[in-house]
């Protein structure tokens, strides 16, 4: 080995020493510090002031910021987050930096809607974010369509869904059914009529075999939904002619309430126990929200699973 | 003339070559590799999104952090070195050649380095989007205006370099390169101004380049058109401000005593 190439070596190994123990350290420090709370803090509040220090990049300036949206809502997800609340101010930085970044305001919006673990549970904070996109980018109907979303389902007031569905039906490219959605709200259906809508033009509108599965399941669960309420009606309705509960189906048949006896849509009867309908077979409708026996959960919203496959499409 | 302008102009290139200018490749790929990896795994739905707007973003401030380091040393870095008597005293050089001919070299080395990293960086889009469009030509659109903005920083570069150091020059040109920025709330500013505050302020205003203009690069991310009157009227407009800048430069530098 020559003189020349021993001292090379020499200085890359000690280089390489040098910058392994300075890796080291840090790791150290990272363990030390670990027990440090995270801060929740946003070093320039202002949109503003950031736009204008971008110096013209506000664009990447917004990539990073959704990013850093995208990290601060998944870390806390997985942590079951009671509190977000760095979400909002940090979704209003993305959208005043790039107006025009549309899956912050798609997703931000559900990220902010949903209830706490899932989500900032604060869906009026999600409203105000998509009609701010929607004043940004006025012609994607789909910005209506989430506005619609959470004001009918996470806000509960049809009115405005309704609206919104009715001006995103007249932008160039949206879907029929926005209008019709609009429609059924403004003529006061409800959310298991709205829904029953939303799955028949799945059905309708689709050939893939396991969509159309799906939405057939569907629409045979709010079937059982919308009977399960007719029969609760009729006894009580019995219980209010007569002052007593019905002993079963056929003293109702015998009043003259019901034909015959009622079977859900797989041929079983459903069961009566004491005021209330219970399906025979829960199992075989996965997605009911009435009829169920005591204890068990109902599944999703009706609507909710249907505005994701329609919006998806 | 043109024959000297061409000789200083290649000179200037191929000393940038030399200085290992082009080396920034190699940081503008693995920047955008590296980006193009990291934000698909990290983010949400904008792979393509950031990929354009770091791309571009690259190419902008490579360039420009090239054209004022080397613009503001084309001047003085002859006149430390004594090279610049050897130029103008023994050949036959006019001083505003040596200017535009040292204009022209960098700019050359910067529109050279800009196309080499557009390679990459259509490659890159290329991959993400699995095809190139109509709409992709917007991005042909924000690369020629940062050529254009690389015009005006060379220009300026070299003006400040004709008669200050160059940590000044260099302090100089990103001060007005991120003024320039501000150039259209400057004139807003001046709007809300009165009387005589309000001339001297809208003149001020208006005699800051105008870099917001040629900044598209939101926009094309996003597949916004960009009217092809704003593409001719930024084109006549550097062409003019680079122009006014040399005559400044070419003004001063003929008012300068090299002995």
């Amino acid at each position: 080995m020559t003189r020349d190439l021993r001292v090379q070596t020499s200085y890359a190994l000690l280089l390489a020493a040098l910058l392994a123990a300075s890796t080291l350290l840090v790791r150290q420090m990272d363990r030390v510090r670990s027990d440090e709370p995270l801060q929740e803090v946003l070093y320039i509040p202002s949109p503003t002031v950031l736009k204008r220090m971008s110096l013209g990049y506000s664009g990447l300036l917004a990539d990073i910021y959704w990013t850093r949206v995208v990290q601060y809502f998944g870390t806390g997800h997985r942590a079951k987050a009671k509190h977000y609340l760095l979400l909002q101010p940090l979704l209003e930085i993305t959208t005043t930096l790039d107006p025009k970044l549309i899956p912050a305001y798609e997703f931000g919006s559900v990220f902010l809607a949903q209830k706490p673990p899932e989500g900032g549970g604060n869906p009026a904070a999600a409203a105000q974010l998509v009609e701010k996109g929607v004043r940004e980018n006025p012609q994607e109907w789909r910005l209506y369509y989430d506005l619609g979303y959470i004001y009918w389902l996470e806000l509960r007031d049809p009115a405005k869904a309704a609206d919104a569905f009715e001006r995103g039906s007249k932008i160039s490219g949206a879907q029929v059914w926005m209008r019709v959605m609009a429609a059924a709200l403004k003529a006061h259906a409800g959310e298991t009529e709205t829904a029953t809508y939303m799955w028949t033009n799945i059905l309708n509108s689709t050939s893939d075999p396991s969509l159309r599965a799906n939405a057939i399941n569907r629409l045979r669960c709010l079937r059982v939904d919308a009977e399960v309420k007719i029969l609760e009606e009729r006894v009580d309705e019995f219980t209010r002619q007569t002052g007593r509960q019905p002993a079963g189906w056929e003293d109702l048949i015998s009043s003259g309430l019901l034909r015959r006896l009622p079977v859900d849509p797989k041929g079983y009867a459903f069961k009566l126990v004491g005021s209330r309908v219970e399906v025979a077979q829960p199992d075989l409708f996965p997605f009911i929200t009435r009829g169920l026996p005591p204890g068990q959960q109902p599944g999703d919203m009706p609507g909710e699973a249907g505005f994701k496959v329609l919006r998806n499409q | 003339m043109i024959g000297r302008l061409a000789a200083i102009a290649f000179n200037t290139y191929r000393e940038a070559v030399r200085d290992r200018v082009l080396y920034n490749l190699i940081l503008f790929a693995l920047l955008i590799v590296g980006s193009s990896l990291l934000f698909g795994q990290i983010s949400l739905e904008i792979d393509r999104i950031v990929l354009i707007n770091l791309g571009l973003t690259a190419i902008s401030l490579f360039g420009i952090v090239i054209a004022i380091f080397i613009g503001i040393g084309l001047v003085s870095k002859e006149i430390d070195k004594r090279t610049l008597y050897t130029v103008l005293a023994a050949r036959p050089v006019r001083r505003w050649e040596f200017i535009t001919g040292k204009f022209l070299g960098l700019v050359m080395t910067l529109t050279v380095n800009a196309l080499l990293m557009s390679v990459g960086f259509f490659a890159a889009v290329l991959y993400v989007s699995h095809g190139l469009g109509r709409g992709d030509l917007q991005l042909l659109t924000a690369i020629y205006f940062i050529l254009l903005e690389f015009v005006l920083i060379t220009a300026l570069a070299l003006l400040f370099s004709t008669f200050s150091t160059p940590v000044f020059s260099s302090i100089f040109a990103f001060a007005i390169f991120a003024i320039g920025t501000f150039s259209e709330d400057l004139r807003g500013f001046a709007g809300m101004a009165h009387g005589v505050t309000r001339w001297v302020m809208t003149g001020a205003a208006y005699l800051v380049p105008n870099f917001a203009a040629l900044n598209v690069i939101t926009q094309v991310a996003h597949n916004t058109a960009i009217e092809p009157r704003l593409i001719l009227l930024n084109t006549l407009y550097v062409l003019v401000y680079a122009a006014a800048v040399l005559t400044a430069s070419v003004w001063i530098f003929e008012r300068r005593n090299l002995k």
